[in-house]
């Protein structure tokens, strides 16, 4: 099998991407010399308020995927080990705990925050992962709790959540001494819409066949929905990238030279093997055209209302991916699989990840039951090396595609 | 003394106890957490019991839950999936940690009981909507336990198991504040079983037969007791192997912050308040889980108080493998009692079992050096 580099033409708007992503680091680690503030913000966390608020939103789970993805995520995860955090935490915080002492990482950390945006709507680590920056950096901290829908969305959890979007914005009142411009507010709201909109729509390309670009694209594309969500800037970037997949599937362009089998993606990615994995993958012919993460950040928009934003993030922050029930994320992973026409699911058992991981031998098992596809297992870790095995994940990657060979001879 | 065997043996003999249980006509329903409102289970006519893993190879288990998830999880699915738990008419999962939660969807999709209920707790406790939210979600999950028995839960009944949990509460700190005035007045693995008993049993039997306990202890003089006074602190104590390495060394536990300990029975219910109101003032005022937020320093602080007011020396951790909300705590707190001059240890368990001597040395050398 081969392994040279895939031969492929370049996504344009890869260079485009990089450039804005530079540009919003330098801003952000610029941001005390232009007297604005930052806020720290969990990936899932409602963000809108901030940027309508003028306020820098720094994602410390961005940065840890920019530390796995740098491959310097095993010193700084053993760093956090020294200073008492178990090796068996999750990997993001580790290196964004230790990146905050050492003020290391590839971009020298992150800018000091002036407050902290906690959204459990993830998982219960970021709730003890910003108490740990709170009392770190001696700055307050809002957490916006959003219980689980194991089984739906009761009238009492929307009542408090939506009493927590008042609080959220009188925390960030007083934080700031500036009033929220509710025009500017509706405004934000809709440009976050729109973004998200267009993030599915750039997703939805890949049910084209051959698929022009890959899961591994979307890791990459993915950091503008997080961390611009709410701007001009992320709308206008995503429609010259449905633009840039559309003219690539006229002219037949697809993400790997020889697409045979399709295949779908489950939790996050191996930040620190992305190019391995994706060179593994086509030397079988196979794409990754889609995963369950990326779309997370469009996943809730049915929520949403455009003209009524600050009522409706209530119910579409908390009815995300992974604050539902496994049955309804099973459910939602057989969408995926008609709706991309995959011939198999990749699931990465992540050990830093527990809610993403726990219940993936169940939707396994309703996936292998209700369609028959081959699932495969890969163990990892999102950003920590030292839970990946490339000679074992090597295998059964191997196995995996004969099977599925075999399957759709 | 025979009531505490009684204890041990409810303990010890957990199919027995169970047994004894279905006598009373009381259906069982199991839970998952010191969270749980036991009295509105309790009103409603079914049994509260705590589940515990019974420490079984995993083997079912493998099926649903990856290795790095903690062994209460796994160790309690196993027990289910081997038919262990079918004395079990229903479950209740209040919500903590990730690896619960996601527990109860993998136990809920692998429905094996009647009756079955999430209690989706607020994690947030120190703010007034989740004090409204509490109480509502307690509301709905009495709704669900009247429907599953067919008939209300009058107010009456539910203070009448409101006084019955809380007699259990003040008998057990009574008990605690005895062998904390007077290190050895009774043994730890026997306060061990009378807390997991308690637990378990049926609540009246508990509730009496601790009196007997208290009213026979309190009429004993004890001598000073030369013990090196320690504090454990972590999710639970499964391991009564604890102790006894605790005394061998000279040592004696006088208090903890553990959810199979004080974190369960600490803080009463307010009697003269609106039943349901004051079952979810007290969850919320009470000391807290990590898995529960209620400041930034909450469990120092109470950490560092429990060791002053018990005049203890020192602190062993007692850190649960892959228990995410403890180990992230853990730097904090020690830092914490460093600062206050207090010392400290810390002992990775792994839930399966463990014998006195992997431990015992470790014990050993930190109570000499208090
Ligand atoms: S990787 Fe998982 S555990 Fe870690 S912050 Fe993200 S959602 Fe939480
Ligand atoms: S709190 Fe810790 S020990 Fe308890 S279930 Fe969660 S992970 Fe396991």
């Amino acid at each position: 099998m081969s392994e040279k580099p895939v031969d492929t033409t370049k996504i344009r708007s890869v260079k485009k991407m990089r450039d804005l992503m530079t540009t919003y680091y330098l801003e952000a680690l610029s941001a005390g010399q232009n007297n604005k503030q930052v806020a720290w913000i969990t990936s899932g966390g409602p963000v809108e308020p901030l940027v309508a608020m003028d306020i820098i939103p720094v994602y410390p789970e961005n940065h840890g995927a920019m530390i796995g993805s740098a491959k310097m995520g095993e010193e700084l995860c053993a760093k956090a080990e020294e200073m008492g955090y178990s090796f068996d935490l999750c990997s993001y915080a580790r290196a964004d705990i230790a990146c905050s002492v050492e003020k290391g990482g590839p971009i020298g950390g992150l800018p000091r925050p002036d407050m902290l945006i906690c959204c459990n709507n993830i998982c219960g680590t970021v709730l003890k992962w910003y108490e740990i920056q709170a009392r770190f950096y001696n700055v307050p901290l809002f957490i916006l709790d959003t219980p689980i829908c194991h089984t739906g969305y009761t009238p009492d959890i929307a009542a408090y959540v939506r009493a927590q979007v008042d609080e959220y914005i009188v925390f960030l009142e007083n934080v700031t001494q500036r009033k929220l411009d509710h025009d500017k507010m509706t405004q934000v709201g809709k440009l976050s819409f729109e973004g998200q909109r267009l993030w599915q729509k750039v997703l939805n390309t890949t049910a084209h066949k051959p698929s022009p670009m890959s899961a591994f694209d979307a890791f990459f594309f993915l950091a503008l929905i997080v961390t611009l969500r709410g701007t001009p800037i992320a709308v206008d970037f995503y429609k010259e990238l449905i633009a840039e997949m559309e003219q690539r599937i006229k002219d037949g362009i697809s993400s790997i030279p020889h697409e045979k089998y399709r295949l779908l993606w489950d939790n996050l990615p191996v930040w620190h093997r992305l190019k391995w994995l994706s060179a593994r993958f086509s030397g079988h012919n196979a794409c990754l055209v889609a995963d369950t993460y990326t779309s997370a950040w469009c996943g809730a928009i049915q929520y949403i209302d455009e003209d009524n934003f600050l009522d409706s993030i209530a119910q579409a922050y908390t009815r995300i991916y992974l604050n539902i029930g496994v049955d309804q994320m099973a459910d939602q992973v057989l969408d995926m699989i008609r709706f991309y026409d995959v011939n198999g699911l990749v699931m990465h058992s992540n050990r830093s990840c527990k809610p993403y991981s726990f219940g993936q031998m169940d939707i396994m098992k309703t996936v292998r039951e209700k369609t028959g596809l081959p699932v495969l297992m890969i163990e990892a870790d999102m950003v920590d090396p030292r839970s990946f095995s490339q000679a074992q994940a090597e295998t059964r990657i191997d196995t995996f595609m004969e099977i599925i060979k075999q399957r759709e001879a | 003394m025979k009531e505490i065997e009684r204890f041990h043996e409810a303990v010890n003999n957990i199919f027995d106890t169970v047994l004894k249980i279905q006598k009373t006509n009381r259906k069982i329903i199991g839970y998952l957490c010191s969270y749980a409102p036991e009295e509105i289970i309790h009103a409603a006519g079914f049994h509260p019991m705590r589940l515990f893993s019974s420490k079984h190879e995993i083997i079912l288990a493998e099926n649903h839950l990856q290795s790095y998830c903690c062994s209460v999880v796994r160790g309690i699915l196993e027990d289910s999936l081997a038919g262990r738990l079918d004395f079990l008419d229903g479950t209740v999962f209040p919500h903590t940690c990730d690896s619960m939660q996601r527990l109860s969807d993998i136990w809920r999709m692998n429905g094996k009981y009647q009756f079955f209920a999430d209690l989706v707790l607020p994690a947030k406790l120190n703010t007034n909507s989740a004090a409204i939210y509490m109480k509502k979600v307690l509301a709905r999950f009495k709704e669900d336990l009247e429907a599953a028995v067919g008939k209300k839960i009058i107010d009456t009944d539910l203070a009448d198991s409101i006084a019955l949990c809380n007699s259990i509460r003040k008998h057990l700190l009574t008990i605690y504040g005895l062998n904390c005035r007077y290190p050895g007045s009774i043994r730890g693995v026997d306060l061990y079983a009378l807390v997991k008993g308690a637990m378990i049993m049926d609540r009246k039997e508990a509730a009496d037969l601790l009196a007997g306990i208290v009213s026979h202890l309190e009429q004993k003089v004890y001598p000073d007791s030369p013990a090196k006074r320690v504090i454990l602190s972590g999710s639970l104590c499964d391991t009564p192997d604890i102790f006894d390495a605790v005394e061998a060394a000279g040592g004696a536990v006088v208090g903890d912050d553990l959810c199979t300990g004080q974190r369960w029975f600490d803080s009463a219910v307010a009697e003269d308040e609106d039943p349901l109101s004051a079952i979810a003032s007290r969850l919320m005022g009470r000391v807290i889980c990590p898995a529960k937020h209620a400041g930034l320093t909450f469990r120092a602080k109470n950490l560092v108080s429990l060791v002053r007011r018990n005049r203890a020396a020192g602190v062993i951790f007692l850190m649960l493998k892959f228990c995410d909300p403890h180990a992230f705590d853990y730097p904090y707190l020690k830092e914490f009692l460093d600062k206050n001059g207090i010392k400290s240890t810390v002992l990775e368990m792994d839930g399966l079992q463990q014998s006195q001597g992997q431990f015992s040395t470790r014990i050993e050398t930190f109570i000499h050096m208090l």
